[in-house]
């Protein structure tokens, strides 16, 4: 057998499990998926004399205000989550987990009702397409994270998830903050600059 | 035989087979028209540029792969140099020079002129429709533009997208529903240049064919004037026989011939259709005998026509239209 | 007693035991060792290379002739749509992942990948992927409209049977196996490095995969949203690319092509790889300007990113925003020919030895600088308004995506099947192979260019006679038949080698890399203890290899024989791949396979619109990916 030497170890701490890193490069490439879509939204609009077009009307600015600072505002807890779990604080982790859950099921209801109640089919014209296309995409990245979350916490209840062990909670925090991140995108493209242009 | 001269044996040859595509008609290296002559000469800098680097590149590869044979000891070549010089430095340069080549010669194309004629060119499946602004006439598929005039084809589709391309003359430019594109060019001398479609657009893209007629700017005056003139009326008893079956039968609902009461828009204009050299754009060579195959089963000859077959009709009367189509000119 | 006292037969015993896959089907589909993943990839890539193969064959016997009648319209389409979107989604770019797939923790001294289980999903993706758009072939509805499929003629109006739905339902899926095999080797590449083993000192091969699967996870996204708008055009009646209703037909080019050209660097680049592994060895010397060559990988790769436009250089984009992409499509090269002069001079400073593998480095060479030099002229902007669309651009795409690909593909498997199988493949039959593929090739290719400025377009399922294009289609028919031949002596080659090959042993070809250390094929495990790297050719440079012992904190435990007996990863610090962290590998496990199957019915609910097989799949998948996640911390530890 050849000769074993001694290495080094980091003289730190241990930094992000590969499965983070893994979820940092998914919601890389996710992300990507967002940015062609709202590419070929403004590539459209570019081309378009008015917007939206064939007198449909603008976004409803109100009420997706409002839920929009539910979703984003749903990041706190799951900041505060990621917190507590490094410091072991279990209680805490349930807690975050739980308020993201239902700040972002409220973001999600309003987008089923939006959906429900919608003023404009989808296949009317592009803009229409696109808009409930871009907005479905994301309602859909919102649905998963949910379904996540519900089972990154039932493993916390059934302390499958431990303060030394706890790879779900961290990479299913990254891929809420990414949700959140993807809506500024979107509600700013979508909503805001038509609504101040 | 040893690899250098293997080598340039191969590239030899190469040039031969280079050399069979000059002068040849049809070959963008013979060009006819003031884009394509621009984009040939553009061509041959860019090809001597292109022989020297594969030489001097492919010379050094075998060299290096041979050196290890012939001698013994380490070479002095210092890499990191060799590597800026040759992979870097020589490079760049000969891409700037291109580069400059490129911004030079597309300058000089496809600018707008205030005295071009202006044809409409629209992409049909699988046809050309052609529209000279500014009188009646419309053809399709074949159609004459004079010498030294530029001229400017307003290309575009209504279906699918084609591009139009007749390599003597000019560059190709896509036809696309929803836009217009201009295909702006001035031919040089009076000739007969073929092109074709040279985008994928379905069933029958390879017969698309396109023919430009050039003549002296007195030849093309004198064609469209008796193009305007075409009344699309029989001059026989048997024309006479053809247009009357012509009217009667589905073939005035999609064609039109200009004069009479033909007037669908669903097929290619037929008012001069005597005079063109082929039939379905390029499918068969345009005689009587093609004519009446055409007619009696279109489909059977260009897969996928939206022209219906005819073999319900009597021989005499296709070969009554035949006369008739013939005799439009 | 203790495990360094123990003899090595029954250390040996130990291991083998402990990773054994199950015997038969079971194991075939509970594995999740890189190295059967690896070599699956590599199988059913070239089962489809030959059936592509085959296709264009057939195309090639009905253009030898003009008004041949040997194949409809309608056939030829579906063939030629066949041909081009199998060689690029279902051959070039998995056979790379797959050789990524085997050598890649080899090569960095790590026993398997990040993600052993997502490994094998993202194989049973592709293979599922390709049977369905097989399907399409055998239910005679193969796609019709080009393996880029514009619209609008691949718009419902247009194309109306269900053959251009199988094109872009596949590609979407196939697109997950690309994007969750580049998370992989992304991951894999950062953080499994064997200590010592800095960025630095990484195999070009691995930096190569690296770039690949960055660019991979910034351009496939485009594709799968060019391809997946035209679904739900065709499917559910929106309007993304309908002209009339404030839809684009050139936005699908843009969002196509932003993806298709760096897609074929994504191709090219770890096929430059696989060469700057093999001609070194073959010098008997290091490469030479490791740094540049690196450099121009990743120069390659952001570069690539901004050429786009030069497929669309006929659709009245006006002409000053062409020119920026001309510009950008001549800068494009300069990488290239950087990686060009270090392998001449790598070359010209050793003494080169003319094996198998290095004849085809050789001919990717010739082949490649060709293929460099037409695409220069295509980036010139008026010279490709005459010849885009035309056999010119055919000859150069072929150039450049089959020979400067399919030619160092063919050189790794000369190269690196012995390693795989542990048989060494016949020397005199890969000769005759390389030089009936070589003579070949440029036989068939070369005459296209002329093709193209005599004006033959591409695409067309005959031609007229009288244009002088008879000749030269009728020698590159023929000439054709010869390449094929030659690819199949490399067939006949691997199965007589495995029949009756010689031993190969750990490292026939005295080279430099980690994989070369292990027997051939290597132990499931690769690696009893982990090699502690000091220099980029750890085999030339360290006699012997040394390796690291294990030490009580997790970061090095799994470092020793102990990691083996485990089944655990030492984790390594992204830049200097120091110990960090211990990485479980998981048992073999069937969710893979199944949650596939379940993405599988959902694509094929999509397909025949069926609402009850889409909503069953995507249940099979989900259930599936929650009983992963549940089981993760337990699984890896």
């Amino acid at each position: 057998m050849t000769a074993a030497v001694h290495v080094e170890p980091l003289p730190r701490t241990r930094g992000y499990p590969p499965a983070w890193w893994g979820m940092v490069v998914l919601i890389t490439t996710e992300g990507m998926v967002f940015l062609a879509l709202l590419s070929a939204y403004f590539f459209v609009r570019a081309g378009s004399a008015h917007w939206p077009p064939s007198g449909l009307p603008e976004p409803e600015m109100t009420r997706t205000s409002i839920f929009t600072v539910f979703l984003l505002g749903s990041s706190i807890p799951i900041f505060y989550m990621e917190h507590a779990l490094r410091r072991g604080n279990m209680r805490g982790v349930k807690a975050g987990l739980l308020i993201s859950f239902l700040m972002g099921a409220a973001f999600l209801a309003n987008t089923g009702y939006d959906f429900t109640h919608m003023e404009f089919g989808w296949r009317v014209n592009a803009y229409s397409s696109l808009f409930h296309t871009i907005i479905g995409l994301h309602a859909l990245h919102v649905l998963v994270g949910l379904l996540m979350s519900l089972v990154v916490q039932a493993k916390v209840w059934t302390k499958r998830v431990t303060p030394e062990r706890h790879v779900t909670p961290e990479v299913f925090a990254l891929y809420w903050h990414f949700v959140d991140g993807v809506w500024i995108l979107v509600f700013g493209s979508l909503f805001l600059s038509v609504a101040l242009i | 035989m040893n690899r250098p001269s293997r080598a340039r044996l191969f590239v030899a040859a190469l040039l031969c087979l280079f050399a069979a595509g000059c002068g040849q008609a049809g070959s963008i290296v013979n060009p006819k028209g003031s884009e394509a002559s621009r984009i040939a000469t553009t061509w041959w800098i860019i090809f001597a540029l292109a022989c020297v680097v594969y030489l001097v590149v492919g010379g050094l590869i075998v060299f290096a792969a041979l050196r290890g044979r012939r001698r013994r000891g380490a070479s002095g070549l210092r890499e990191n140099a060799f590597i800026w010089i040759g992979g870097i430095i020589v490079p760049l340069v000969i891409l700037l020079v291109i580069a400059g080549v490129t911004v030079n010669t597309t300058s000089a194309l496809r600018n707008p002129s205030s005295d071009a004629l202006h044809i409409d060119v629209t992409g049909k499946l699988w046809w050309w429709d052609v529209r000279y602004i500014g009188t009646n006439v419309v053809t399709a598929n074949t159609f004459h533009i004079p010498a030294g005039r530029p001229i400017d084809l307003r290309v575009t589709s209504d279906n699918v997208i084609h591009s139009f391309w007749v390599p003597e003359l000019a560059g190709k430019e896509d036809t696309i529903p929803g836009q217009t594109n201009h295909l702006r060019f001035t031919a040089d001398e009076p000739g007969t240049y073929r092109g074709r479609c040279a985008e994928f657009c379905g069933l029958q893209h390879a017969h698309m064919d396109i023919i430009v007629v050039v003549d002296t700017e007195g030849d093309f005056g004198r064609w469209l004037a008796r193009r305007e003139a075409l009344d699309g009326a029989p001059t026989s008893d048997l024309t006479t026989r053809g247009a009357v079956v012509f009217q009667r039968e589905a073939c005035a609902g999609c064609h039109t011939i200009s004069g009479t009461s033909a007037n669908g828009k669903v097929g290619p204009d037929l008012s001069d259709f005597g005079s063109r050299p082929t039939i379905g754009a390029g499918v068969l060579t345009n005689t009587p005998e093609n004519l009446d195959e055409w007619i009696y089963d279109a489909p059977a000859a260009k897969p996928g026509t939206s022209m219906p077959q005819f073999h319900s009709l009597p021989a005499r009367d296709i070969a009554a239209v035949t006369a008739y189509l013939e005799s439009l000119k | 007693m203790a495990i360094s006292e123990m003899p090595k037969s029954e250390l040996d015993e130990e291991l083998e035991e402990k990773w054994a896959d199950m015997p038969g089907v079971p194991g075939f589909l509970n594995t999740v060792d890189h190295k059967r993943i690896g070599l699956r990839y590599i199988y059913t890539s070239f089962v489809f290379f030959f059936i592509a193969g085959a296709l264009a064959l057939v195309l090639r016997v009905q253009l030898a002739q003009p008004n041949a009648g040997v194949l409809s319209p309608e056939t030829y389409n579906e063939f030629f749509t066949l041909h081009g979107t199998t060689m690029i989604f279902l051959f070039n770019t998995p056979v790379l992942a797959g050789f990524g797939n085997y050598l890649i923790p080899l090569m960095i001294g790590s026993r398997d990948m990040a993600f052993p289980r997502l490994n094998a999903f993202s194989y049973w993706i592709f293979l599922f992927s390709g049977l369905l758009f097989f399907a399409s072939f055998v239910i005679g509805h193969a796609p019709n409209g080009g393996w880029f499929a514009y619209t609008p003629l691949t718009s419902k109006p247009y194309s109306d049977g269900i053959n251009i739905d199988f094109w872009g339902l596949a590609v979407v899926f196939v697109g997950i196996s690309t994007t969750v095999g580049a998370i992989n080797f992304i991951v894999t590449i950062f953080k499994l490095r064997a200590p010592g083993m800095t960025l630095n000192r990484m195999p070009v091969f691995v930096w190569s995969m690296l770039t690949f699967s960055f660019m991979a996870i910034f351009a496939v996204p485009s594709v799968t949203v060019a391809a997946g708008l035209l679904e739900l055009d065709r499917l559910f009646g929106t309007s993304f690319y309908t002209v009339g209703l404030g839809g684009s037909v050139l936005l699908y080019q843009h969002l196509f092509w932003f993806w298709g050209h760096p897609e074929v660097y994504i191709l090219f680049i770890p096929a430059t790889g696989m060469i700057s592994m093999i001609i070194p060895v073959f010098s008997r010397r290091p490469l030479s300007g490791y740094i540049f060559v690196v450099t121009a990988l990743v120069a390659t790769a952001f570069i690539s990113f901004g050429v786009w436009v030069h497929h669309m250089f006929a659709t009245g984009i006006p002409p000053l925003a062409l020119s920026f992409f001309s510009a950008a499509s001549l800068l494009v090269t300069l990488p290239s020919g950087v990686q060009f002069f270090a392998w001449i001079a790598t070359m010209w400073k050793g003494v080169v030895e003319f094996t198998t593998p290095m004849l085809f480095a050789i001919g990717f060479l010739l082949i490649f600088l060709l293929g460099g030099i037409t695409g220069v002229m295509v980036g010139v902007l008026p010279f490709d308004w005459q010849v885009t669309d035309s056999y010119f651009v055919v000859a150069h795409f072929h150039y450049v995506l089959n020979g400067a690909v399919v030619f160092p593909i063919f050189g790794a498997l000369y190269y690196w099947l012995p390693k795989m199988t542990g048989k060494v493949l016949d020397e005199r039959l890969g000769k005759i192979s390389f030089w009936t593929m070589f003579i070949g090739f440029n036989l068939t290719f070369f005459p296209m260019h002329i093709l193209g400025f005599l004006g033959m377009p591409r695409r067309v399922y005959t031609y007229n006679s009288g244009l002088g294009w008879d000749g030269l289609n009728l020698f590159i028919s023929i000439a054709s038949f010869l390449f094929a031949a030659g690819t199949l002596l490399t067939v006949v080659n691997f199965v007589k080698s495995m029949r009756r090959g010689k031993e190969a042993g750990p490292n026939p070809w005295h080279a430099d890399s980690l994989e070369w250390m292990t027997s051939s094929p290597p132990p499931e495990y690769n690696f009893a203890a982990i090699p502690v790297v000091g220099s980029r050719h750890p085999l030339w440079d360290q006699h012997p290899v040394p390796v690291a012992e294990s030490a009580d904190d997790d970061a090095r435990r799994p470092l020793g024989v102990h990691g083996a007996l485990e089944k655990e990863m030492t984790v390594t610090e992204g830049l200097d791949a120091r110990p960090q962290d211990t990485l479980g590998i998981p048992a073999p496990s069937y969710l893979p396979v199944a949650v596939a199957f379940g993405v599988l019915l959902f694509f094929v609910g999509l397909l025949v619109t069926s609402a009850v097989i889409g909503v069953v799949g995507a249940a099979v998948g989900l259930f599936g990916v929650v009983w992963w996640l549940w089981r993760t911390e337990e699984d890896v530890r």
